[in-house]
């Protein structure tokens, strides 16, 4: 395999392994100095960091087919996991069979380039068509509430995941970081925004933002991210992506709003469930959409706002 | 030959196709018994129910799993006996009611002594999805005069939605796989079905994908 990574993605992944080397490395220091303590949670999280990380630079550098299969099977993983965790009726089965074939369908847009397909298949297609195999089943006990949960389910895993792929099908106008840079920077800065929250929240955060939701969200922590993520997006985007140092900033508060709207958009859904994970294929994390939960916001409004400035 | 048949059918088709396609949510997986004699008694919705309990194992171990199953059903034509039989490995089980205690649990019995691990069904059918049916005496008929086996209960929930009875479609969701501790053996079915019943109930406590409104345990 010869190795052909425009230049500032390939030191972003290196960057972003040696950081991982950093953690795996101040997680030992902590066992050895503090023996007593029990640091197997975050063991298991950093080394699902590692295996998540591994696949998905793997994947990247291999080809663009190859990464287009990969988030289309990620979305299969999330809509999976999200139908079998929302209650639904045994007459749905069906249904559902369908919903797992817009998969597909809209990653084979995706892959063609085919922006108008991909923007309008699951919106407007999807949307029309579900209700109707519904119909043809009969059930309509329940009908309103399955049909709006099922669109949905599509539009949160298949539709908006489905953004990440198509940043890999954009022309590329930024040569020292290719396409590679635009779904390496969605997703650094999207995870950097939820550690910079999470941060900033344990050592100020006093005033709880949504207490109903999610009772350890703060004021402090959600500005303190937003301000990280827009000064960080400000001097990572121009490297990664053809935005310039303004558009860079803008990017990055976007994805800092969005991504806590989508952290917390999961976590209303979970709480209705009365369940704190949404699967268990993760170890340290938890289900696929735990660790999907911002990425579900931040992928589209990302793209539409690069999709608009740059092309 | 008939292991190897077994381990191969396990690893290309069957395994791939719990953890990828289905998806597991797992509790309590080593408590699973390793060695035999011994018995897994599980809640049944599917006839994923055994393979989803069989990809649990190593593939070094798989050919000591045998699921208990109905000879009505899975022998009732040569091409599905030829598959229970060769490529699953199962034990059949006569479920007519025409033949005697000690002829009906010779083959279990048989491969208890064998040192193998059993997986029981004691509703006895699937019935209806996602329901319990009522548990039948045959289990604790079984163990009743053996000191040496053990039973493990194993609550699974989500199969019936992936592939119910009477369906051909199969349909991809996550299932729960709750393992339990090995029960204490009681003195009569009664109690002995009861204490079953209720531990099942436990267990399906834990399930992820179950909701409390379809608590029909």
């Amino acid at each position: 395999m010869t190795l052909n990574i425009p230049p500032h993605s390939l030191y972003t992944m290196l960057g972003v392994l040696g950081l991982l080397t950093l953690g795996s490395a101040v997680t030992m220091g902590l066992g050895l100095k503090n023996p007593s303590r029990d640091y197997s949670e975050l063991r298991l999280r950093i080394r699902s960091w590692w295996i998540m990380v591994t696949i998905l630079f793997l994947v990247l550098v291999s080809s663009k087919t190859t990464a287009i299969v990969f988030f289309g099977f990620l979305s299969f993983l999330t809509l999976k996991e999200f139908l079998s965790i929302v209650p639904t009726r045994q007459a749905d089965r069906r249904v559902i069979f369908w919903t797992y074939l817009s998969i597909p369908l809209q990653y084979y847009w995706v892959s063609m380039g085919w922006y108008g397909m991909f923007i309008i298949f699951i919106p407007v297609y999807v949307f029309l068509f579900l209700p109707m195999r519904m119909i043809l089943i009969g059930e309509t006990q329940g009908f309103i509430h399955s049909a709006g949960l099922l669109h949905w389910a599509v539009m949160l895993t298949v539709f908006a995941i489905s953004h990440i792929a198509y940043l890999l099908t954009l022309p590329v106008l930024n040569g020292a970081a290719g396409n590679i840079g635009l779904v390496l920077f969605l997703l650094l800065m999207t995870e950097f925004n939820d550690v910079c929250q999470y941060i900033w929240g344990k050592m100020l955060g006093r005033h709880k933002i949504i207490p109903k939701v999610s009772p350890n969200k703060t004021w402090e922590g959600f500005l303190g991210g937003f301000i990280s993520t827009t000064v960080c997006a400000g001097y990572v985007a121009p490297l990664l992506t053809p935005l310039l140092f303004e558009q860079s900033l803008i990017a990055g508060g976007i994805i800092a709003v969005a991504g806590f709207v989508g952290d917390v958009v999961i976590s209303s859904v979970k709480r209705d469930l009365h369940i704190k994970d949404s699967g268990s294929l993760i170890p340290g994390h938890g289900g696929i959409l735990d660790r999907l939960d911002s990425l579900i916001y931040t992928a589209p409004l990302f793209f539409h706002f690069l999709y608009y400035l740059a092309y | 030959m008939k292991r190897l048949l077994k381990i191969l059918i396990f690893a290309l088709l069957i395994k791939p196709l719990v953890f990828i396609v289905l998806g597991l949510n797992l509790r309590g997986r080593e408590k699973l018994p390793h060695n035999g004699p011994a018995i897994i008694a599980a809640n049944h919705n599917s006839h994923l129910d055994a393979l989803v309990l069989m990809s649990l194992y190593p593939l070094s171990l798989i050919h000591k799993v045998r699921p208990v199953a109905a000879a009505d059903y899975f022998l009732c034509n040569r091409f599905l006996a030829w598959l229970s039989l060769n490529c699953i490995g199962i034990i059949p089980f006569n479920r007519s009611g025409h033949v005697d205690k000690e002829a009906l649990f010779a083959d279990c019995h048989a491969a208890l002594d064998n040192g193998e691990i059993l997986i029981l069904f004691p509703e006895g059918s699937r019935g209806d999805p996602e329901k319990m049916s009522k548990i039948k005496k045959g289990l604790f008929y079984l163990v009743k005069d053996r000191t040496d086996t053990t039973i493990t209960p194993v609550v699974m929930y989500g199969l019936g939605r992936a592939l119910p009875r009477g369906e051909a479609l199969f349909v991809p969701f996550n299932c729960d796989v709750i393992v339990g501790d090995v029960l204490q053996c009681f003195p009569t079915a009664k109690e002995f079905n009861e204490n079953l019943a209720r531990i099942f109930g436990q267990l399906f406590e834990y399930c992820l994908t179950r909701h409390e409104d379809d608590s029909n345990v």
